[in-house]
């Protein structure tokens, strides 16, 4: 069991600033995320393109702004369970809650944070009858091992970086590669690019364009697939089928917490500090919604200000808690790092 | 000035929709702006097809974007008349557009 003052689920901005907010209370913060990546959609929809109205910042690549986060929040050194989706969360006798996720890690603190933007990001799947079926059986969206491809046929479809890069890799694993697109154009990285012409010009994969596939077939794994090729059906052997058409949020389990949902967002009272109607649990940033909200990663940081200081209350309730400037009072980590303004400098002249 | 479009949603509900013309939107924004099933995911910058949209009427669009084209290339439901709704700015030219909603 992981143990914490403030469980947050939701690594994006907003998460990770509260990580800030809550270290210059001396409370100490474990992140949960269903992404591989801290960063939420800054990172996964949109790294290299740049933000214009974060203040103090005329312009900042998105990937940028993660990167700093996670150097400003350093000193506090927080905690991270990514990779995984929080699931559950119980309440305890104690007051405490203890958030669960879809591999069992659990964690607790008296308080929960949710920072969870739009949801958790999940594979976009095309539109083929029976895919569902396939589901492990030979179908997968997301490559966890790819030692699970080797001397394997596999079958990639998609024209974007993602198809790309695993194109790249599975080409050195499997027995055969093929990549599946409806044209011949390809929306990636130039060198993901270049590589892929390098590997069919070298026979190594074989592309397949413009084509789809149409039908899957097999026993109890999937052995055979249709693909549409120029108007006309293609049958392929394969043991795998990787449609890579990138991923999209939903909602998730959080919908399932009991807490109030309106227009797949967490209702919170914004006239306070973003609790939910769950006392002990909070909602803040693109996750949250009240009268006025707007999804912005400023407002997100506001309200992740907000919430620590009544999280610290809840945990603390006898302890008195005055505001106070970094400027003044400086920044002590939890490692025992310190940051302070320097002090004035006093000399005579004589 | 404003235009008038016509939306249909994807229960084949008709909705009849004013878009003003002079504060740069598009046609992704104005389905949200009157709470039409549009998410807007990617925000407009052609990288989630959630705006996706069958153009019904016979209105002279502005050619697609190698971006929007890259998009519609991996987006599901696809047909000869799809367009990206945030793809599609909201000018004097488009009065009386209709639109469908893909599933
Ligand atoms: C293309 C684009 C451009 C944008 N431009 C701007 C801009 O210019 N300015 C601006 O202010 N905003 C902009 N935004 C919006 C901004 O990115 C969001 O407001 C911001 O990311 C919200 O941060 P967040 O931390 O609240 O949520 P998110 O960034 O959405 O992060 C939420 C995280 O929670 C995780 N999660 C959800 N549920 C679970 C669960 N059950 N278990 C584990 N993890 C979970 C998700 O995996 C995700 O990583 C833009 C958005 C997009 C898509
Ligand atoms: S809003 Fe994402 S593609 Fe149009």
């Amino acid at each position: 069991m992981i143990k914490t003052d403030i469980i947050i689920i939701g690594a994006g901005p907003t998460g990770l600033f509260a990580v800030f907010e809550a270290g210059l209370l001396k409370l100490k913060c474990h992140l949960i995320d269903s992404l591989p990546q801290p960063g939420g959609q800054c990172a996964e929809i949109y790294p290299k393109k740049p933000i214009y109205d974060i203040p103090s910042r005329p312009e900042i690549l998105a990937g940028d702004l993660v990167d700093q986060l996670m150097a400003q929040i350093q000193p506090f050194k927080p905690g991270f369970t990514l990779g995984e989706t929080a699931k559950e969360i119980n309440r305890k006798r104690d007051g405490s809650f203890v958030v669960t996720t879809d591999k069992g890690t659990q964690h607790q603190a008296q308080v929960v944070a949710i920072a969870g933007g739009l949801g958790t990001f999940e594979p976009r799947k095309p539109d083929l009858a029976n895919l569902t079926i396939w589901e492990n059986k030979g179908v997968d969206y997301i490559i966890r091992e790819p030692e699970k491809y080797r001397n394997k046929n596999v079958l990639i479809a998609g024209g974007g970086d993602s198809a790309l890069d695993w194109t790249i890799v599975l080409a050195e694993l499997a027995q055969s590669v093929t990549l599946v697109h409806r044209r011949n154009q390809f929306r990636g990285a130039l060198d993901s690019v270049q590589k892929v012409q390098a590997l069919k010009d070298q026979n190594k994969i074989q592309l397949i364009t413009p084509a789809e596939v149409i039908t899957l077939d097999g026993g109890r794994h999937l052995t055979n697939l249709t693909l549409k090729v120029d108007g006309t059906s293609v049958n392929q052997a394969v043991d795998y089928f990787i449609p890579l058409f990138g991923l999209t949020p939903k909602l998730g389990p959080i919908a399932n917490w009991g807490l109030e949902i309106e227009k797949n967002a967490i209702k919170v009272d914004n006239s306070l500090d973003y609790q939910t109607n769950i006392p002990g649990i909070y909602a803040i940033g693109d996750v949250n919604i009240y009268p006025g909200k707007l999804k912005l990663i400023l407002c997100g940081f506001h309200e992740a200000t907000l919430m620590c200081q009544s999280a610290f209350q809840r945990i603390f309730p006898k302890k008195k808690n005055v505001l106070k400037y970094t400027t003044v009072s400086g920044i002590t980590g939890f490692d025992g790092s310190r940051k302070e303004a320097q002090k004035s400098t006093i000399k005579t002249i004589e | 000035m404003d235009i008038k479009i016509t939306v249909i949603d994807r229960s084949g509900k008709v909705h009849e929709l004013e878009a003003p013309t002079d504060i740069n939107m598009n046609l992704m924004e104005v389905c949200k702006s009157y709470e039409l099933p549009v998410d807007g995911t990617c925000g407009g910058i052609a990288m989630c097809a959630s705006c996706q949209c069958y153009v019904l009427s016979n209105h002279p669009l502005e050619k697609k974007s190698p971006d929007e084209e890259a998009m519609l290339s991996e987006a599901f439901y696809v047909k000869e008349n799809s367009r990206l709704g945030c793809q599609i700015q909201i000018d004097k030219k488009l009065d009386g557009l209709t639109v469908e909603l893909t599933p």
